[in-house]
Order: C-alpha cells, then sequence, then structure tokens
C-alpha cells in the first residue's frame, strides 16, 4: 500500500503532469497567431517628442518581455482593478470607481507562497541541498514561535487560499460566475497546504525517511521506508492530484499568461509586416464594376473616370 | 421607443444576481434591447448564407437544417486558426475582475454581459465537444450542448458586446472579450443570423464603397457643400479634388463625416487644414469610407471591404494615405490591414510634405492617423492657431475604443486639443485612455431599435462627463471617432442635457488662421464667437 501511495502515485502524477502540460501547450502553439492584436495600454510608439509607454504598450521584444514579466511576477493587469459602484449624489444616480486591491493581494500572495513552498520543498529532492535554497528556508522561515521556526508563506497561503475560496462562496456574483469545478482548486489546495501544516508543527513526521522515499524517486531507485506516517501519504497524494488535473483544468492559465497574444506581442504592426499563415484570396469589388456601375453619374458630375462615358 | 424609461428609472440598475442560473434563464428579446435581424437582400449583395426573412422574436430563426454542425465544424476551424481563440476558451478562471468593467454590465446589470459569462457562453460549448474534461464530466465542468435556445442566446448577447476591450485590459491573461464576439459573430453568421444594422452597410459598403451607400457624384456634392459652408464663416474657398491621379496622399475619413453633422463640422475642419497647409491630396469616391463594418461580420468580410484602401492607392499612384478621425476604422487599419491587404510595397513611407517627419511608426502600412498628421505639424509651427475662438467651448475628450486599446494613441489628439483651445479636462482617470468606457454604440450597434441598449451601455461614459460638467462647466465632448459623434449627442441629451460633441479637427477649424480669412464672428456651426460680435464694429 504505501509503494502504491510513495511511488506509483507521485509517477503517475508527475507523467500526466509532464505530458498533459506539453500536449497541451504544442495544441496551444501550433494554432497560429494571424493577427497581431495587442491590447495597448499605454501611448503608442509614433512621433519621436511623444514618450511611448515602454510595457504597458511594447513596440519592441524587450518591451514585451518586460510585459509579460510584470504580468507573471506581479500580476501587473490585476493590479489595475477597481470596484464599480453606484452611489446616490446630489439627487441622482452615479457611478464611483473604488480602491480594490484585495484580490489582486490575495492572489499574489497566493502565488508567491505557493512558488517559495515549492522551491523549499525541494531540499527534499536534492543532496547536497543548493545554498539557494537553503537561503530561501531561511529567510521564510525567520520568525521564531517558541522553539520552532515558522514559515512566513506557510500563514499566507492558508490565508490567502481561504480568502479566494470565501470569496467564491460569498461574493453573489463570483458565486453566479462559479463553475462546480471553481471549486475544486482551492479546496485542494488548502486541504494540501493545510496537511503539509499538520505535519510540519503539530504531528512530526519521520523527516529523514521522508528524504529518502524522495531521493529515491528523483534517482529512479524508489523504495519505501518504513514508518513514515499516513499524514504524509494524504499530502503526497493531494500533491498527485493537483499535478495530474493541472493541464485538464483551469489551472493551465499558468501556461496560458506566456502564450496569449493580447500581452505577448510588440504594438508595431504599422511598422512591421505581421503575416497570417492561412491568409487566402477573397472576393472583392474592383474598381472597374465600381466604375461600370456608376461611370456615366461619375463623368456627369466631372468626376475623372478610366473609360468614357458620355 | 415610445417607451423609453425616464433617466432615473433606467439607471435604478439591480446588480444583484437572480436566483436562476445563468443557463437556466432564457432570453427574453424585449423591443429596445435587441437589433432586428438581417435582410436577406442584404446577405444575398455579398454571398452570405441563409439569406430569409426573420425577426428574433420569430420562435422559428428558419436555420438549415444542419445548422449545428455546421456552427460546430465553424468552431473547429477557428480553433485550428486562431491560438487566441483556444487560450481564452481555457485559461480563464472565472476570478471575476473583468465583472464590472462591462460597459453594458454596469449599465444593466444583467450578469450575462458581465465578459466572463459572455465569454462562458461560447466556452460552455467548447467544452462539451472539445475537451476531455468536459466530455467526461459534462454539467460539473461547464459544459453545455449547443441548442437553438442557446444560439438565440449568443445572437441577444454578442449583438451586445461592442468589442470595446476594457475588460481585455483588466484581466490577469489578457483575455479579450471583442476576439471572443469577432468569432461567435462569425459562426452566427455561418447561419444567417446578423443584425440589419451591420449587414445592410456590409452591403453598401461593398458595391458603393461607403456605409451609407452614398453614389460617387453625392459624395462629392456632399463634401462641395461643406465648402460653400467654409467659405460663408471663414470667406475662403477650399477645393478639395477626388479620384485625382498622381495626388502625393490619399485621404480616407469615415463616410459619417460627410454625411451628417456634428461629423461634417469635423470634415470642414479636415478642408481648410489641407488648403491652409498646401497638402496635395486627393479625396476617392470608390474607397470613400474608412470605417469597416466587415469587422463586425467576420475576419473575411473585414478584408474583403479594407482592400478597395490599398487597391484605390494603387490605381491614383498616390504616395501614402491618410485616415481621418475613426475608431474601427483604425483598429482594421492599425491591427489588421498590413496583414489581410498588403504588403503595401507599393507606397512609400509616409513623410510629412510639410515638416519633413518621417512617420517611421508607420512604413509597413503607409498610413497614419490625422491627428499624428495634425500634432506633428502644430510641434513644428506650420499652422497659425488661435485658440481663443473656441473660448466658447470648455472641453473634455473622449478616447475611443479601438483608438485607446488597440493602437494607444492617446498624446497626440490631446496636445492637438491643447494647442487648440484654452479649456480643456480630462475626465476622472478610471474612464479615460485606456480604460476608457465605450459610448455603448460601437461594434455596429449604433441603431435606434436598440436604443435603451445604447443608453444603459452610455451610462458609465455620460457619467464622466457629467461628473466634469457639474465641476467645471465643461459643454463640449471633443472625441476621433465617426460613431462617437453620431451617438454621442443622444447619449449627452439623456444623461447630461447640455453637452455637445465636436470633432477634434473641428475644433482645429474653428481656431485654424487661414491666410485670406475674414474677421470669423462665428464657429464653425455658426455659433457667435465669445467678445467678437463687438470686436467687428471697433
Amino acid at each position: 500500500m504505501s509503494f502504491f501511495f510513495g511511488v506509483v502515485v507521485p509517477y503517475a502524477a508527475l507523467i500526466t503532469f509532464f505530458a498533459g502540460l506539453v500536449y497541451r501547450v504544442v495544441k496551444w502553439a501550433r494554432a497560429p497567431v494571424p493577427f497581431r492584436i495587442p491590447t495597448t495600454c499605454g501611448q503608442q510608439k509614433s512621433l519621436p517628442w511623444i514618450k511611448a509607454s515602454k510595457f504597458d504598450n511594447p513596440s519592441s521584444t524587450a518591451g514585451v518581455v518586460g510585459r509579460i514579466a510584470l504580468e507573471a511576477l506581479l500580476f501587473r493587469s490585476l493590479f489595475r482593478n477597481t470596484r464599480a459602484e453606484k452611489v446616490s449624489w446630489q439627487g441622482g444616480p452615479k457611478l464611483a470607481y473604488r480602491w480594490e486591491k484585495w484580490l489582486w493581494l490575495a492572489a499574489l500572495s497566493f502565488h508567491w507562497s505557493f512558488l517559495i513552498i515549492f522551491l523549499r520543498h525541494l531540499r527534499f529532492f536534492t543532496a547536497p541541498v543548493p545554498s539557494l535554497i537553503r537561503l530561501i528556508d531561511g529567510v521564510d522561515g525567520f520568525l521564531r514561535v517558541g522553539a520552532q521556526g515558522l514559515f512566513i508563506t506557510d500563514v499566507l497561503i492558508l490565508v490567502a487560499v481561504t480568502y479566494l475560496f470565501l470569496r467564491r462562496v460569498v461574493l453573489p456574483q463570483v458565486r453566479y460566475i462559479s463553475l462546480p469545478s471553481d471549486y475544486f482548486p482551492p479546496l485542494l489546495i488548502l486541504s494540501l497546504a493545510l496537511s503539509g501544516v499538520l505535519m510540519r508543527y503539530f504531528f512530526r513526521v519521520d523527516v529523514t525517511a521522508v528524504k529518502e522515499l524522495a531521493m529515491g524517486l528523483v534517482t529512479f531507485h524508489p523504495k519505501v521506508p518504513e514508518g513514515i506516517g499516513v499524514l504524509f501519504y494524504i499530502h503526497l497524494f493531494l500533491v498527485g492530484s493537483l499535478f495530474a488535473c493541472f493541464p485538464f483544468s483551469k489551472l493551465v492559465h499558468m501556461a496560458g499568461i506566456f502564450l496569449t497574444p493580447t500581452r505577448n506581442l510588440p504594438n508595431d504592426s504599422r511598422a512591421n509586416r505581421h503575416i497570417d499563415p492561412w491568409d487566402y484570396p477573397v472576393k472583392i469589388h474592383p474598381y472597374e464594376m465600381y466604375e461600370q456601375e456608376f461611370g456615366k453619374k461619375m463623368a456627369e458630375a466631372g468626376l475623372p473616370v478610366e473609360k468614357r462615358w458620355m | 421607443m415610445a417607451s423609453l424609461p425616464k433617466p432615473d428609472e433606467l439607471a435604478g440598475i439591480n446588480y444583484n444576481p437572480p436566483r436562476t442560473g445563468w443557463r437556466d434563464t432564457p432570453v427574453e428579446f424585449r423591443r429596445g434591447t435587441y437589433c432586428y435581424g438581417a435582410k436577406p437582400k442584404n446577405l444575398e449583395a455579398v454571398g452570405l448564407p441563409n439569406p430569409r426573412d426573420w425577426s428574433p422574436e420569430d420562435q422559428d430563426w428558419k436555420l438549415p437544417e444542419n445548422w449545428k454542425e455546421i456552427i460546430l465544424e465553424g468552431l473547429r476551424e477557428r480553433l485550428g486558426r486562431f491560438r487566441s481563440l483556444q487560450i481564452f476558451m481555457d485559461a480563464c478562471v472565472r476570478c471575476g475582475a473583468c465583472a464590472d468593467k462591462c460597459h453594458f454590465f454596469i449599465g444593466s446589470g444583467d450578469p450575462r454581459n458581465m465578459p466572463v459569462l459572455r465569454a462562458e457562453l461560447l466556452r460552455s460549448v467548447y467544452r462539451r465537444d472539445f475537451t476531455t474534461a468536459g466530455k467526461i464530466f459534462g454539467k460539473l465542468a461547464g459544459a453545455r450542448d449547443l441548442t437553438e435556445e442557446v444560439l438565440k442566446e449568443w445572437y441577444y448577447y454578442f449583438f451586445q458586446c461592442t468589442e470595446c476591450r476594457r475588460c481585455s485590459v483588466f484581466c490577469p491573461f489578457g483575455i479579450d472579450t471583442a476576439e471572443i464576439t469577432i468569432l461567435a459573430r462569425e459562426l452566427l453568421n455561418l447561419v444567417g443570423c446578423n443584425i440589419d444594422w451591420i449587414a445592410a452597410p456590409v452591403a453598401n459598403c461593398y458595391r458603393t464603397g461607403n456605409h451609407l451607400g452614398i453614389q460617387p457624384h453625392a459624395f462629392k456634392d456632399m463634401i462641395d457643400f461643406c465648402t460653400e459652408d467654409i467659405e460663408k464663416v471663414t470667406g475662403v474657398k477650399v477645393e478639395p479634388t477626388f479620384n485625382r491621379k498622381g495626388a502625393e496622399v490619399l485621404f480616407i475619413t469615415p463616410s459619417g463625416d460627410v454625411f451628417a453633422d456634428p461629423g461634417t463640422y469635423t470634415l470642414m475642419g479636415y478642408l481648410m487644414l489641407f488648403h491652409e497647409i498646401g497638402l496635395d491630396y486627393t479625396f476617392s469616391t470608390y474607397a470613400s469610407d474608412g470605417g469597416n463594418f466587415g469587422l463586425f461580420t467576420s475576419h473575411e468580410m473585414m478584408k474583403r471591404l479594407n482592400a478597395k484602401m490599398y487597391a484605390e492607392a494603387g490605381r491614383l499612384g498616390v504616395k501614402w494615405i491618410l485616415g481621418g478621425e475613426c475608431g474601427h476604422m483604425w483598429r482594421v487599419i492599425h491591427q489588421y490591414m498590413g496583414t489581410m491587404n498588403g504588403p503595401a510595397d507599393f507606397l512609400e513611407e509616409p513623410v510629412s510634405p510639410i515638416t519633413g517627419t518621417r512617420f517611421e511608426h508607420a512604413r509597413s502600412t503607409k498610413m497614419i492617423h490625422i491627428a499624428e498628421f495634425t500634432a506633428d505639424l502644430i510641434r513644428h509651427n506650420k499652422v497659425k492657431l488661435d485658440p481663443g475662438r473656441n473660448n466658447h467651448l470648455k472641453v473634455t475628450f473622449h478616447d475611443p475604443r479601438n483608438t485607446s486599446r488597440a493602437m494607444g494613441l492617446f498624446e497626440e489628439p490631446r496636445y492637438v486639443l491643447r494647442s487648440v483651445c484654452n479649456h480643456f479636462r480630462e475626465m476622472p482617470e478610471n474612464t479615460i485612455r485606456e480604460q476608457t468606457f465605450c459610448c455603448g454604440s460601437g461594434a455596429g450597434l449604433n441603431t435606434d431599435e436598440y436604443l435603451e441598449m445604447r443608453l444603459r451601455g452610455g451610462f458609465p461614459r455620460a457619467n464622466a462627463v457629467r461628473y466634469v460638467h457639474e465641476k467645471y462647466g465643461v459643454n463640449t465632448v471633443a472625441c476621433v471617432c465617426a460613431i462617437d459623434r453620431a451617438v454621442l449627442p443622444t447619449l449627452m441629451d439623456y444623461w447630461v442635457p447640455g453637452v455637445g460633441v465636436a470633432g477634434l479637427h473641428e475644433l482645429v477649424g474653428n481656431a485654424l488662421v487661414m491666410q485670406g480669412e475674414n474677421d470669423r464672428t462665428t464657429d464653425l456651426r455658426g455659433n457667435p464667437l465669445h467678445g467678437r460680435e463687438e470686436g467687428e464694429d471697433v
């Protein structure tokens, strides 16, 4: 049984994750980008004395890299979020736009915490542990509660995911747009984080044995040490589920952010011609047909024409 | 339209979602909130499928027998052609950041106007037929079957989106509802479900070169009429040319500028400016409209209608093309034209003959925006301006959705505006530039039978105007879009009475000091200039 949960599940999950993600990204990448359609969120590059917006309306590849980096690392677009509200003012209904950065803050805390926790976990899969990972571990865990180090990201991820989940349940509009499948990822991640927190702070598992299992997995010499504890296998199973459903659910948004044509193209379509690979000839109404129909009227009105009409 | 509610009633919007889920809430085709179906003759004119007499209110939409197959096959084809569509179908996490960014949601409270749900209308069908999770888990994974009810829902809501891209600015993955709407409308067009307000202009545009169906002699007459008005106001006779071979520049503007005020005042501004700087340019009656309702029909139709621009530039042998003030026309020119209708190798990189400035940013497409052109002129002191002639106007600036979020034209028009008028105030920052609110009537929805929905969609824009109107006494909304000029007056009269609408180059025309002009006593509209009436006698 522990072999199943300790070896089969993680391998199966990883294979599904990589195969699925490659399939998905290849499927996306195989579809062409026929037109250059960036959403421009700043001043275009036109006249030399007008300052162009380098990242919000990039005109070069460097600008695009900056724009994508801002999106992926800082959630630039989500940061713009506001809340439209109807207020009664001077006797009539009016609209006001309120500060609303909670979604951005929760999303950013959640994703960064997840990344840092993921990187911290690499200490189980590396020997010796690289210094970068030690450093992350040290910085993240500098707070002390009693004798034990407390990882800030553990707190953040629990708070952030809970907020994101509750928001979906409580806010009527967000509840209205939610699909049943939208409740699954936050609950899964919440359980995952909780099982990790329980293991770390309350019901300690044999870390040496866990590392032995992990090293066995990455070196393709899987073996299952005795007495790791059921909590660990629950944790591992939840990770496996997350990885396995990643490519087949909305979680692929992680890959989407890099490929989205409204963000990853420079706004330079008037300077450099973009090629549509499936462009085909279309039926048009040429000038000759136009003059055929209106030539006489044109000539009478003194408009230049190609043929003689009068 | 007799039953149009009062502003206070219309603004009594309920943002709480209904008790029934959106999938279980049938669409109600209520007058004022949907557009009439395309007439058969307009579909036939351009060879679009399934022309027939029908109305969205009918039970039977007279769809082809295999309509479902057609739609699903069409969707499959588009998933293979547009990476954007695949990513936008897969990547949404339903975080809800887009929800209250849509002017139609803010103005109606209808949850299916939240961009996320508008996309889910299509996404749910995509999941059922094109994803593993949807095939296995069905409803749990948010999948649903394509039925006639779903198709009707598409028609209602994809013709209730102005493709303004405001949601795309706020989406953490850049999901662009405009792209989704464009492709959904393509699918609807496969079975003949367009709206007539788009189909008719498309048919006109294909045959006559402009949406309004103005024939060449009438086009010339209308512009000649404007030159008479210019002479009345300024005493200067301007003489535009038409279809003239060998001109340096081909000028293309939306036909709305030629057709009706306040667009015609903008046209007068162009004509005066070109005359004053001695630009060697020509109009074309064949390429007599820069606007392109093909964009609201399909990528193919957009290409078919836009082909005339390069074709005419080539026939006339001009060096480059100058484009007038228009929103969606500039979306097409900036993001599609070079790709679709190019390469324009037979033209030259645009160079201003007056200042010598090379417009390098347009070196491939060879077409520049008139705000870019005029800003450059003013920067180099090539025109004499008297901004005092606009002192009776307290101006704010409305950024059109397309030049804002599909181009980034912000500073050029503002530079021109600051040079030609003394009283300019910005609307609140959440409502301008890349966050600008659409007029609510774009993307082919500027039809009268749709007035209630247009007023709802325009509410956020009007609300911002009302703010500067009450705070600073703003009485004029300046804009660089022909649809804005056509629809904002109605919107202002309804929500913010006392505020007028003017094109940027109307204000340029007011301020422009021309050689040999009379002492001007009125603006281009014939309204007296403050303090000038007495000046006459002195």
